[in-house]
Parts: structure tokens; C-alpha cells; sequence
């Protein structure tokens, strides 16, 4: 079997529509909102502030927490049960090494960096949209960053290699989707993952398509940091 | 090779971004080099001075640092002082030998001389590199707050609403009536006729929102006296500088 044509219609290297914002929470240190499609996600910021319990405070530089969360009514409604499980947790741990390479709190130690990244509705691609609008979000919280982070998901829908994947392509069948997270003035991956199976040069054509992907997804994080005081 | 600076003057910069190639350009405060770039390391507005190239935080919360006059509210009493909150990551401590010239018995009731929920205006005089910070009520102009309101704006901004010499608070001042006291922690204390504190609490926030748009100063003396009827002029205000004898105790002044 071929894919011949996505389901959506896009071209197979072709990025959902986005938008970013910058701002969005006015109450936390610094916000951002990314969406890509059907999926939204919205990050705040809080801090560096006082880290408690302490012993979780290091001395030597301040933390990062990530709190990554699909809302109930996301997805197709069916996480009724609100709050952690077992693959939110993962999924914050996955970011908060995704971004950590970037971020120096060593200007803060015991203190923390919190983030928390909510998805009012998905439609797959969630941790990359995370990253995208968590990254964003600490660079107007004015923290120091080498570098921003952003993600987006390529794989594989039967024999073509495709970036940005919808839900309907993600569950694909015969398929496989390789999230990943690139710095992208030095180019440097800070996230891949993979979900299903693929051959070594499949995964090479996905990574390149990926960092390329990539490219416009800084333009588009870029224009909304600047929108938000180049305005009014 | 070429050399040349890539973003212009006060352009927004986001982190990542290469706003410099040359080995001649200096890294400033908020960027870093690369190679024979210079990156910015931070979301801020461009400042080239020189050959030097920083950048203007737009964001961001307060780090102490030394010397700054900051408003502080009391949170705690400790066995030998009191634990401020100065709208920063850290707390600071104030010691009963900073806090007052007066003696102070051994084993006496500290909350007659502050007591939980009371807002000074005190000095940062020791900031430790695992951010330890005490603040001293030594000096002039440092008393303790009463009556009035405290608004919070971001710190970042402080410069911008402080002016030139306190020009831009000066011209607030003049044109509401009010005392008004800007800790460079962005808490603001201010007191006067309610009229009056309303429209200097609406004039700082817009000088906060519009801190990185050029003529400021004019645009600002225009609204405060549309909205007061008293014609102000951004003169530089001599007593509001820190050098000058301070015939009112709460001035602050300087620019950074």
C-alpha cells in the first residue's frame, strides 16, 4: 500500500497552520501560547521563586519543573479523569530535558523555574507543541537562554515519510512518529523519541525533514516574541 | 571577513538570535560569544555602545543588588531581626543593628519596632552568592511606610519610570500631589489625594507598558496634563538625585 495523499491534504513536508502569542497570561512571569492545527498549548511561567519542599533546593543552581497536562475535555473527551498519570509525568520529564541544555539558573540557586504547559485541545503532536510554547514562554519570562527549543513530530504513514503528524496519521496502523526537539541556530537535538518502527535511513530522512520543519517553526515563535512590544 | 552588527539599535532580540560577527564586538551584559558571533542570551532590546553590544532586559524578575533602595514588606520575626519580602526570588533579612540607631534590649519584643505586615523603604546591603540578602534601614530616606498604597510593576521597568535624574517620576509627582516612592524591586509606594492616586497609579502603569517606545517623556507630560489640568515639564530634577541633600527623605532619584 502507498499513502499517496494525507488525510488532510497537506503536502507531506507541509506544517499544520500555526500561530503563536506571547503574553497571554498577564498574572505569570511569562506565557505563550502555541497552536499547530488542532492542537493548542498554553505555558506559564512562574518564577525562579522559593522552592519547597527544600530538599529538593539545590544549592548550585536554580530547577526547572515541568507540569505538562491534556485537559479533560481534550483529545476526543475521553480523559475524563483530570490530573498526572503515569504518561503526563513522562511527558514533563522528556520536556524539562528538552529545554534544560538552553536554560542557565545558575543565577538562582534553591530557587525554581516552574512551568506549566496546558493542551485544551489536541489532535497529536502535544510534547512537541509543549516545547514549542514552553520555550517561548521562559524567554519572556526574561530568563537566560543560549538558544530557544523547538519540536515537531515527523514518521512515517506506510511507505512516505511525513512531518507534523494529525491524530489520524499518529494511529496510523502501519506507521511510526519520531518526535523531535532541535536548537535551532546551532541546530543540536535535544529530543527524539520514536513510536512504532522504521529502518535507519527512514529515521535519517525524518531527523533532516525535522530540522528543516523546525526552521519555520522559529520564524513563526521569533515573530511572536517581537510582536509583543513592537505593538501599541 | 566581515564585520557588522545584524541587529539595529534597539530592536527586540530573542534568545538564540546572532546579533553581531566580528571579533572586535565585545559580549555585554546578556549575550555571549560563539565562535565570532556575538548571541543574544536573552529576549531584550538592542543597545550597541561602542564596540560593546548588550542588551536591555524587557522581563524578568528582581535580583538584588547592592546598594539598591527597594520597598520590603515584613513577613517574619526572628530571634534577632525580621525576614523581608522584597518581590524577588529571595528573601531578605534585616538585623536588629541594621533596623534602628536605637538600643534594643536583649530579649525584647521586636514588634514594637516592626511587626508582621509592615512595608519599609530599606537599602540592600550585603548580597551573598547563594543569594543571601540583608537590607538596612541606615540611611537617608529609609523609614518605614504608613498610609498610602503599594502598586507592583515590573522591575525591568523601574529605570523608565525613575526618568532621567527622576525626571519622569518628578513630572508624576508634580502633576498628582503625591509622595511617591520607587524601590527598585518594582514596588511603588504612593500617597496623596485619591484623585491624585489615581491617576499617578494609572500614569506609572503606562509608562510601564510603553517603558520600550521612544518619547516617552513628552507623550507623558501631554497626558498628565490632560488628565490633571497642572502643566508639567520633564526637567531634570536636582534634588531627586542621590548626591543632592535631601530636603524630602523619600526621593529617590538616579537613573540606571
Amino acid at each position: 500500500m502507498s499513502y499517496t495523499k494525507r488525510f488532510d491534504g497537506r503536502g507531506f513536508e507541509e506544517l499544520r497552520p500555526m500561530s503563536a502569542k506571547v503574553g497571554i497570561i498577564p498574572r505569570a512571569d511569562g506565557s505563550a501560547m502555541f497552536k499547530t492545527g488542532k492542537t493548542t498549548a498554553l505555558a506559564a511561567v512562574y518564577g525562579p521563586r522559593d522552592l519547597h519542599p527544600k530538599f529538593m533546593q539545590n544549592p548550585e543552581t536554580g530547577i526547572l519543573r515541568i507540569f505538562y497536562n491534556m485537559m479533560p475535555f481534550s483529545g476526543h473527551g475521553e480523559r475524563v479523569r483530570p490530573g498526572g498519570g503515569r504518561r503526563s509525568k513522562e511527558i514533563s520529564m522528556v520536556i524539562q530535558n528538552a529545554i534544560l541544555p538552553v536554560l542557565d539558573l545558575k543565577d538562582y540557586p534553591n530557587a525554581v523555574v516552574d512551568v506549566f504547559v496546558e493542551l485544551p485541545q489536541t489532535d497529536a503532536g502535544t510534547r512537541c507543541a509543549a516545547i514549542t510554547a514552553a520555550a517561548m514562554a521562559l524567554a519572556d519570562a526574561g530568563l537566560e537562554m543560549k538558544d530557544l527549543v523547538c519540536a515537531v513530530a515527523a514518521g512515517r504513514v506506510e511507505d512516505k515519510i511525513v512531518i507534523d503528524l494529525n491524530y489520524y496519521e499518529d494511529s496510523h496502523e502501519d506507521g511510526a512518529d519520531l518526535p523531535v526537539a532541535v536548537l535551532p541556530n546551532s541546530g543540536k537535538v535535544t529530543l527524539l523519541q520514536m513510536d512504532g518502527d522504521m529502518t535507519k535511513e527512514q529515521i535519517k530522512e525524518c531527523i533532516t525533514k525535522a530540522k528543516e520543519a523546525c526552521k519555520k517553526i522559529y520564524e513563526v515563535q521569533k515573530a511572536a516574541l517581537k510582536e509583543r512590544f513592537v505593538k501599541r | 571577513m566581515t564585520e557588522e552588527v545584524l541587529a539595529k539599535d534597539k530592536e527586540i532580540v530573542v534568545p538564540g538570535e546572532i546579533v553581531a560577527v566580528g571579533m572586535s564586538f565585545l559580549p555585554g551584559k546578556g549575550t555571549y560569544r560563539e565562535e565570532d558571533k556575538i548571541v543574544a542570551q536573552r529576549l531584550g532590546m538592542m543597545s550597541v555602545e561602542g564596540k560593546v553590544i548588550k542588551l536591555i532586559p524587557l522581563s524578568g524578575r528582581y535580583l538584588p543588588k547592592l546598594k539598591d533602595r527597594i520597598v520590603g514588606k515584613v513577613i517574619d520575626v526572628l530571634l534577632t531581626g525580621w525576614r523581608m519580602e522584597i518581590n524577588s526570588p529571595y528573601s531578605a533579612v534585616m538585623t536588629l543593628k541594621d533596623a534602628t540607631s536605637e538600643f534594643i534590649p536583649r530579649g525584647a519584643d521586636l514588634t514594637q519596632y516592626y511587626c508582621i505586615g509592615d512595608c519599609v523603604v530599606c537599602q540592600v546591603v550585603n548580597v551573598t552568592s547563594q543569594k543571601l540578602i540583608d537590607v538596612s534601614m541606615k540611611g537617608p530616606g529609609l523609614r518605614k511606610l504608613r498610609g498610602g498604597r503599594i502598586i507592583e510593576v515590573s522591575a525591568q521597568k523601574v529605570p523608565r519610570i525613575i526618568g532621567k535624574d527622576g525626571s519622569m517620576v518628578g513630572m508624576i509627582k508634580q502633576a498628582t500631589k503625591c509622595e511617591i516612592i520607587v524601590g527598585q524591586n518594582g514596588w511603588i509606594w504612593l500617597e496623596g489625594e485619591p484623585e491624585g492616586e489615581v491617576i499617578a497609579v494609572k500614569a506609572i502603569k503606562k509608562v510601564e507598558e510603553e517603558a520600550h517606545l521612544g518619547g516617552l517623556t513628552d507623550r507623558m507630560a501631554a497626558w498628565l496634563e490632560k488628565e490633571t489640568g497642572v502643566k508639567v515639564s520633564p526637567q531634570a530634577q536636582p534634588e531627586q538625585s542621590e548626591e543632592a541633600p535631601q530636603q524630602h527623605p523619600h526621593h529617590f532619584g538616579g537613573s540606571q
